[in-house]
């Protein structure tokens, strides 16, 4: 190995590039701005103000933020909905005096107060509901004008009654214990916005009314074609975004006993400010209530805090209009460009150096060299298949493979020219085999191992495993099941080629080449799953040996195949007994004579060979280049090869025409016959295997004669 | 179908409806308030909307390209304010003209580049600078809420100027919406605005240079409330900043929006700015006369606003296919 060669495989292979993209798949990386945003601002101001995390100062900060995080939170909802409330100051001061006339000039009691101010909010609320969700405005302008006419009346009240409530004597007890006495160390009002929030959260995530927010948020026309009630449902956000301003507006005349000109000024552009800063979305549909409180946190320690610094008029404008232009830029750039950097940084190639391998080439005269024979094969079901990958045969000589669109196909015996759809089961039915009762097990392409009984009943047996603990994608879903096969015992070994990517990005795996793929073992006794191996360059075919004590299982990128002992001294642990094939193995199954076929589902190039020791090279390859340009395994000439139960290959055949099996996925012998499947091929082919024994069937094979 | 009884609604638009209001409301108005007809008073209604004037052309042009540009008030109060300060503090009136100017440009810039791209919604870019113009000027540069003019400076004089009786700064608004009106009408860049207003995406395939031409709008709507901001400094000889914390932001929209011009973009012109400040100058002053308090006044402004953003929504409804997501 080079110098160069070493230093490429410490920097590919040793630095974990991978973990970078999967990290940005996660939708919690959403919250990670604004958090550290959340630490940087408690910790800077918290160094910066002598005194800052006291009781008492905290005290009085966590008042106001209980307010304000209630408005923050109606802002969240009615922006997660797809719209915009400007008029929460409005509603909030609004709320207030009603509150404060009911208590100090009608002198009535508190809950009349509350209900006053409650069922202000809920009007005004209603109003820019009506306007925004029923007569479809413009959210931004109408709520802008909805806020100037609120203030408006605001600015009135408060001039007319301002003396009265001066002179006003009454008094309560519930009235200062909401504003001023704190339960549990925390003020009331803290305590109802927490339990706001709480209920908030769970209803938007747990709800219908919630997910019909989110989804009108996230796609208005796709909700209303949905069936969603649009415009009823923005209508409610903006009702209970009033409903938390009034909340609001309630508890602040609790506190201060008195609405002054004041009262909620500039709260709009704060509380739209921290819901941006914390990374709700403007357009709506993506965000969450925490995210809400983070950026009211955010913004109110920055306010709080410039204040006590002591900055002159004007400061907290300048602050807020900086922090709303940069939240507001960077969520529209990371909107557009999240899926454009997790593109860029996904695909994390390894460096890899193949072995030396022998000639496949005609006349070589290796044990791998390749003829012509299948080209003669017969043609069953030419032109109505998609993507036979697995075929398979019953005890009645009838033949099934899966299909690209999902469904189980059956061509009956003997002349396999009628057929029929066995079973849909959705996904891609790749790899198949028959259990001691005659239910056809499939592993189906992004879904996960099914069953289907002889009366065609689906039934699903696993799509999960343990998750294990290092890794950051969700390991524990079956990404790409590929091939299974039954024990005697009747567990059923099968393999998932990949963590990493969905079936039909097979061949960003081959580029990338990282080592995820595993074995599995699923136990109908108790229906748990099993990960037996990891860490294998694309695990496909999977197969019993003969005397059933072990398995034979094919690792594509590797071309390698390895021996899983289930009995025996070397029981649990894998040996590998073919390497550095040219060949890349897919589907494993019995042959009549004693040994195994092995599928090709193409071959080993000098070219990429030579990039997958490249893995720079790739990187640079799936960036800049149109996918139908990239360096991936050649799958236009594949083959079937025979092998012993020691890994000695015996025959190796193949379509070197290329006319009718370029690709073979899988073959399986039956009564002296070979029918050969490929995943991109439009037939099975059926193959008239000289000498071999013509009453040897696979279910015979494995279950005995017929019982 | 035009049948005999019911005139034609559909064929009256906005602007008709505007200017048949305004019309009745000068009528009555002239007949039933005492001095309102006065030649005095009806100058005083047109000086009393240039200034607003001047700021709803600019509005009205970005308007008319998708926008809405919501720091037009922050930089016409800030930059002159800023102007004053600097003159006040002795520096050379060219050189403070100079940096103010940078200034005024700056913004624009920033406003232009944000929405144009980074893809920002204008509404918010233009709501955050306008809050920072304001914070920052009054913070870090000047010292208090009003910034007197200089003794015997330019500025004070063109608050004399007085032609034919009337003063200046209604020759400018007269000058800047008939100049306004050929750029819009009659040269190129001025139909390439319509064209991007009405789609922007169509306005881009053609090869019109759509990016550039937003952040020219800005900009442009920068330097027109400069001079609105100077104009006001004129007549009052001071620049009062809390104008930025007032309703005259929501008056500017309200002129454009109630002329006609709409939200969605790509319709309206000079004109319709005309009739919206007529008809905004004619309430005003009658409820000036009539003794209504200032703060009814922003409340049956509102109202009014209100009423012709859902007339604007009913006759212009959003087109819910060229809508996009997160157009709010």
């Amino acid at each position: 190995m080079s110098f160069r060669e070493r230093l490429q495989s410490w920097r590919y292979n040793l630095v974990p590039d991978h973990v970078v993209g999967e990290i940005l798949t996660k939708r919690w990386t959403d919250n990670a701005i604004p958090f550290l945003a959340l630490v940087a601002t408690l910790a800077t101001f918290g160094s910066i103000i002598p005194g800052f995390f006291k009781l008492t100062a905290l005290q009085e900060s966590t008042r106001q933020l209980g307010e304000f995080s209630m408005v923050v939170t109606g802002m969240t909802v009615v922006m997660l909905g797809g719209g915009i409330d400007l008029s929460v100051g409005s509603i909030f001061a609004l709320s207030c005096f009603s509150a404060v006339y009911v208590f100090f000039i009608l002198e009535q009691s508190v809950w009349l107060a509350l209900a006053a101010s409650l069922a202000t909010g809920l009007i005004f609320g209603a109003i820019n509901g009506y306007l925004v969700g029923y007569l479809r405005l413009r959210a931004f302008l109408t709520t802008l004008v909805t806020f100037i006419f609120g203030r408006a009346l605001f600015d009135i009240l408060v001039t007319t009654y301002a003396a009265d409530v001066q002179l006003s004597t009454a008094t309560s007890d519930v009235l200062d214990f909401i504003g001023d006495s704190t339960f549990w160390g925390l003020s009331v009002s803290v305590w109802l916005a927490i339990i706001l929030a709480i209920i908030t959260h769970i209803a938007l995530t747990r709800s219908r009314p919630g997910w019909h927010v989110l989804a009108v948020g996230g796609s208005r026309r796709s909700a209303h074609n949905a069936g969603i009630r649009v415009r009823r449902t923005v209508f409610m956000t903006y009702v209970f975004s009033g409903f938390c301003a009034s909340i609001g507006g309630f508890l602040i005349a609790c506190r201060l006993s008195g609405a002054g000109p004041g009262t909620g000024l500039n709260l709009e552009i704060m509380a739209l400010t921290a819901a941006v800063v914390g990374g709700v979305s403007l357009g709506g549909g993506r965000g969450s209530v925490i995210k809400g409180l983070m950026g009211a946190i955010i913004v109110l320690t920055m306010t709080n805090g410039l204040i006590r610094l002591g900055y002159g008029t004007g400061t907290n404008q300048m602050v807020l209009g900086i922090m709303l232009a940069v939240a507001v830029t960077i969520d529209i750039r990371w909107l557009k460009n999240r899926h454009k950097v997790l593109n860029e940084v996904y695909v994390a190639p390894v460096y890899l150096k193949m072995g030396e391998t022998q000639s496949a080439a005609p006349g070589s005269g290796t044990p791998y060299e390749l003829d012509n024979r299948l080209s003669a094969a017969n043609h069953i079901g030419l032109g109505e298949l998609e993507g036979p990958e697995d075929v398979i045969l019953d005890r009645a000589d009838n033949l099934y493979c899966g299909t690209r669109h999902g469904e189980i196909v059956r061509f009956f015996a003997p002349d396999y020219v009628r057929s029929e759809v066995f079973a849909h089961i959705g996904g891609f039915p790749l790899g198949l085999a028959f259990d001691k009762s005659g239910n056809l097990i499939s592993c189906v392409g992004a879904m996960g191992l099914y069953s289907v009984s002889p009366d065609r009943e689906v039934k699903r047996l696993s799509a999960e495993t343990s998750r294990s603990w290092t890794s950051i994608v969700d390991d524990a879903r079956l990404r790409d099941p590929n091939d299974c096969d039954i024990a005697p015992d009747g567990r059923i070994y099968f393999t998932d080629s990949t963590k990493r990517y969905d079936a039909h990005d097979w061949a960003l795996d081959s580029i990338e080449n990282r080592a995820t793929g595993r074995l599995l073992v699923y136990d109908p006794k108790d229906g748990s799953t099993k990960t037996l191996l990891d860490g294998y360059r694309y695990t496909n075919g999977v197969c019993m040996a003969h005397d059933g004590k072990s398995l034979f299982f094919a690792e594509s990128w590797a071309c390698r195949v390895h021996r899983y002992w289930l009995e025996g001294p070397k029981a649990g642990t894998a040996e590998c007994v073919i390497r550095d094939m040219p060949g890349y193995p897919d589907n494993i199954n019995r042959a009549s004579d004693g040994n195994y076929w092995m599928a090709w589902l193409g071959m080993r190039t000098p070219s990429f060979d030579l990039s997958l020791r490249h893995p720079d090279m790739r990187k640079r390859m799936t960036r800049r280049l149109p996918q139908d340009e990239w360096l991936f395994p050649n799958i236009n000439t594949g083959g079937v090869v025979k092998f012993n139960e020691k890994g000695g290959i015996v025959e190796a055949m193949g379509d070197l025409t290329g006319g009718a099996h370029p690709m073979v996925t899988s073959m399986r012998e039956h009564k002296g016959y070979l029918f050969v499947g490929g995943i991109l091929n439009n037939r099975i082919g059926r193959y008239k295997i000289s000498g071999a024994d013509p009453n040897w069937t696979s279910p015979a094979s494995y279950w005995g004669a017929k019982p | 179908m035009n049948t005999i009884g019911w005139p034609n609604f559909r064929s009256l638009n906005q602007e008709g409806i505007v200017f048949a209001i305004a019309v009745v409301l000068f009528v009555a108005a002239a007949i039933g308030l005492p001095g309102f007809i006065d030649p005095n008073n009806l100058v005083a209604i047109v000086r009393s909307v240039s200034v607003l004037g001047i700021l709803a052309l600019g509005m009205a042009v970005v308007i008319i390209g998708r926008g809405i540009d919501l720091s037009a008030v922050a930089i016409m109060a800030m930059s002159v304010a800023w102007y004053l300060q600097l003159l006040n503090s002795g520096t050379p009136d060219g050189l403070a003209f100079a940096y103010v100017l940078a200034g005024v440009l700056a913004i624009g810039l920033l406003n232009g580049f944000l929405v144009a791209y980074a893809d920002v919604p204008a509404i918010f870019v233009t709501l955050a600078t306008g809050s920072f113009v304001f914070g920052y000027v009054r913070s870090q540069l000047i010292t208090q809420d009003a910034v007197p003019v200089p003794q015997g400076h330019w500025v004070e004089l063109l608050g004399g100027l007085r032609f034919l009786d009337i003063p200046i700064e209604v020759f400018v608004f007269a000058g800047l919406a008939f100049l306004f009106f050929l750029f819009l009408r009659y040269t190129k860049w001025g139909r390439y605005i319509y064209f991007a207003g009405d789609n922007p995406a169509a306005a881009r395939n053609i090869g019109i240079p759509v990016r550039p031409m937003l952040v020219l709008r800005y900009v442009l709507s920068a330097l027109v409330a400069l001079i609105a901001g100077l104009l006001t400094a004129a007549s009052l000889h001071s620049i009062n900043t809390r104008v930025v914390n007032s309703t005259l932001l929501y008056d500017i929209v309200l002129v454009a929006v109630i002329g006609g011009i709409g939200l969605s973009g790509g319709r309206g012109g000079v004109r319709n700015v005309l009739v919206g400040a007529a008809l905004i100058g004619i309430l005003l002053n009658a409820m000036t006369i009539i003794d209504i308090p200032l703060l009814t006044q922003n409340l049956i402004k509102a109202a009014i606003l209100l009423g012709a953003i859902i007339v604007d929504g009913i006759i212009n409804p959003r087109d819910e296919q060229t809508a996009q997501q997160g157009d709010i």
